[in-house]
């Protein structure tokens, strides 16, 4: 009965999502790739083609040195602190499963991840500031003078690492806790039976069995952290009327290059860079799970 | 809780000691967690003074409505929650749609090249948005959309991660019989996909919708560059540029900030079950 040929519905269906994909998704790849090579200011008509000279620039421009530089000390410091913290809550809320306080622990550590960064990183922002901040308050009580969290360059970035990691540890204790939830129970039992204790049991059973899991967490936390900005963005900005130290980090330094000096071609240089890291955190990840599965 | 097998037979020791310690730490652990936006919402409501008193309260001795006063006649936030909204809705509405239809195609259908669209679709799933936004940028602008709606959502449209999700459901989840026996009865395509396959589709559509909806919520470089006037900030690039520049007063900023934070909680709050799925979900889709 029917008239219409096969693939008509698939390719009318397909069509217009890849024609939007192509336009928004591959192509500004493809155009971020091409425009590193070339040398351009946006209001120029000329825009020579300059080869890799972007990318030497780069190599020896101390702006971007140190946003490469603190970007990554970010995200390693990051992925240090969440998952053995992560880790740890998630085995403990484990142990509360199928209680109602389970629930309530999990959505507490689960809130920071969801809610919208700015007024996030404002809340942080108080508690880190100078004067009327409570963690100085807090210190003074040791003894410990106050520190100008948000002003020292080193601090600072303490600062966004804590930021980072708040925000962090409810998704990774959220995906431990479904790989937790996979752990076969004959392997507890029988670790049971031959008089293991539960820690024993976590220790030698869950953390083996986890580490896929913890693999892919702490490269997702890396390649987000690498992506940083909207916390560097406000705690960076005046506070009470000064401003405080710039956390200059990869995605800032781009978008400054960008739209404040107009260097096109040269902040699509550093798009490449950031893709390149990203390639090879994943490409890291797929080896190690390869080699995972083979052993 | 219904999903919860009740006891989880790997728990051990947690009654008497153990379990009160286990309690304990996670306790406070969660306090911990919680607080810095408790605080946030409690000085909202304290007074210059009672901001400056050590140790900071949790409960306002005086509480004022000054600060939320001030802030909503000084800023449009109201304004800003609804662009938000405005976005965040369209944008999964687009992702939703898109990724259903794609999806769908892409995991029942047998046309040479899919194979390669599918490819291109996961390759390009793992660059992060920052690394095309700048040429994305320079269309958008070509084309006047800048401080547009269409402007805005361009960068919003589509999710190579629900491509995928859905692709998954439909292979696993959907038998062919049920689409062959819906051929054999003469139902058209068009048809069969939104009278079978969508309904069967609302968990992982759910899901996703979540995830879409929170991702565009909380957007923040691309909004910065592509809305530039006043009246149509979202509510983050709003909330972060009137932190920079308005006002330094800790009363009024936390005001401005518990404000915004009141949507994006109470829509976790609601959505808690789809998000901890979705979420879950994009973990694991190795």
């Amino acid at each position: 009965m029917r008239t219409t040929p096969k693939w008509l519905f698939p390719v009318l269906a397909l069509l217009p999502v890849l024609a939007l994909y192509g336009c928004i998704r591959v192509y500004p790849i493809i155009e971020t790739l091409r425009l590193s090579l070339f040398q351009w200011n946006i209001i120029s008509r000329r825009k020579p083609f300059v080869g890799f000279a972007n990318f030497v620039e780069l190599s020896s421009d101390p702006l971007f040195l140190e946003a490469i530089f603190n970007t990554t000390i970010i995200a390693f410091s990051v992925v240090a602190i969440t998952i053995p913290v992560a880790l740890a809550l998630a085995a403990l809320i484990n142990t509360r499963q199928g209680l109602r306080r389970s629930g309530v622990y999990e959505a507490s550590v689960f809130l920071p991840h969801v809610v919208s960064l700015v007024p996030a990183a404002m809340a942080w922002k108080w508690i880190f500031d100078a004067r009327l901040g409570p963690l100085n308050a807090l210190i003074g009580m040791f003894g410990i003078p106050a520190q100008s969290w948000l002003f020292d360059p080193v601090l600072s970035l303490v600062c966004l690492i804590v930021l980072c990691s708040w925000q962090a540890i409810g998704y990774a204790v959220l995906i431990f806790l479904v790989g937790l939830k996979n752990v076969p129970e004959a392997l507890y039992e029988a670790a049971r039976l031959d008089g293991a204790s539960s820690l024993q049991a976590f220790r030698y059973i869950a953390v083996p069995l986890l580490k896929p899991v913890m693999l892919y967490v702490s490269v997702i936390t890396l390649i987000s952290s690498y992506n940083i900005y909207a916390q560097a963005f406000v705690l960076a900005s005046d506070v009470q009327g000064a401003p405080g130290h710039l956390v200059r980090v990869l995605v800032l330094d781009m978008l400054e290059n960008s739209f404040r000096n107009y260097r096109v071609g040269y902040a699509a240089a550093e798009a490449v860079v950031l893709l390149v890291i990203v390639l090879i955190l994943t490409g890291a990840q797929f080896r190690l799970f390869r080699d995972r599965s083979r052993a | 809780m219904s999903e919860h097998e009740r006891e989880h037979p790997s728990v051990v020791g947690q009654s008497g000691a153990v379990g009160l310690a286990i309690d304990v730490v996670l306790g406070a652990v969660s306090l911990m967690m919680l607080l810095p936006l408790v605080f946030l919402i409690s000085n909202a409501f304290k007074t210059p003074p009672e901001l400056l008193a050590w140790p900071p309260t949790v409960i306002p001795h005086q509480p004022t409505l000054d600060n939320i006063i001030s802030v909503l006649s000084e800023t449009p936030l109201f304004r800003w929650i609804g662009n938000s909204l405005i976005f965040a809705t369209l944008s999964t509405a687009s992702i939703v749609s898109t990724s259903a239809i794609a999806g769908y195609v892409l995991g029942k259908f047998d046309l040479p090249g899919i194979p390669v669209i599918f490819g291109i679709i996961i390759a390009t799933a793992v660059v992060p948005f920052e690394v095309y936004m700048i040429p994305l940028y320079l269309n958008v602008q070509s084309a006047g959309l800048l401080n547009t709606w269409p402007g805005l959502l361009v960068g919003y449209l589509i999710m190579s991660f629900g491509i995928f999700l859905v692709r998954q459901y439909v292979m696993t989840s959907i038998p062919d019989e049920l689409l062959e026996a819906a051929r054999v009865d003469g139902a058209g395509e068009l048809w069969i996909f939104l009278r079978i396959v969508l309904p069967l589709m609302r968990g992982p559509l759910g899901a996703l919708a979540v995830l879409a909806f929170f991702q565009a919520w909380t957007a923040f470089a691309w909004p910065l560059v592509v809305m530039t006037n006043k009246d149509t900030y979202t509510l983050e690039v709003g909330l972060a540029l009137f932190q920079t520049g308005f006002t330094v007063d800790t009363g009024r900023l936390s005001a401005a900030a518990a404000l915004a934070l009141v949507p994006s909680a109470l829509f976790f709050s609601l959505m808690r079950r789809n998000f901890v799925r979705g979420v879950a979900a994009s973990g694991l889709k190795e």
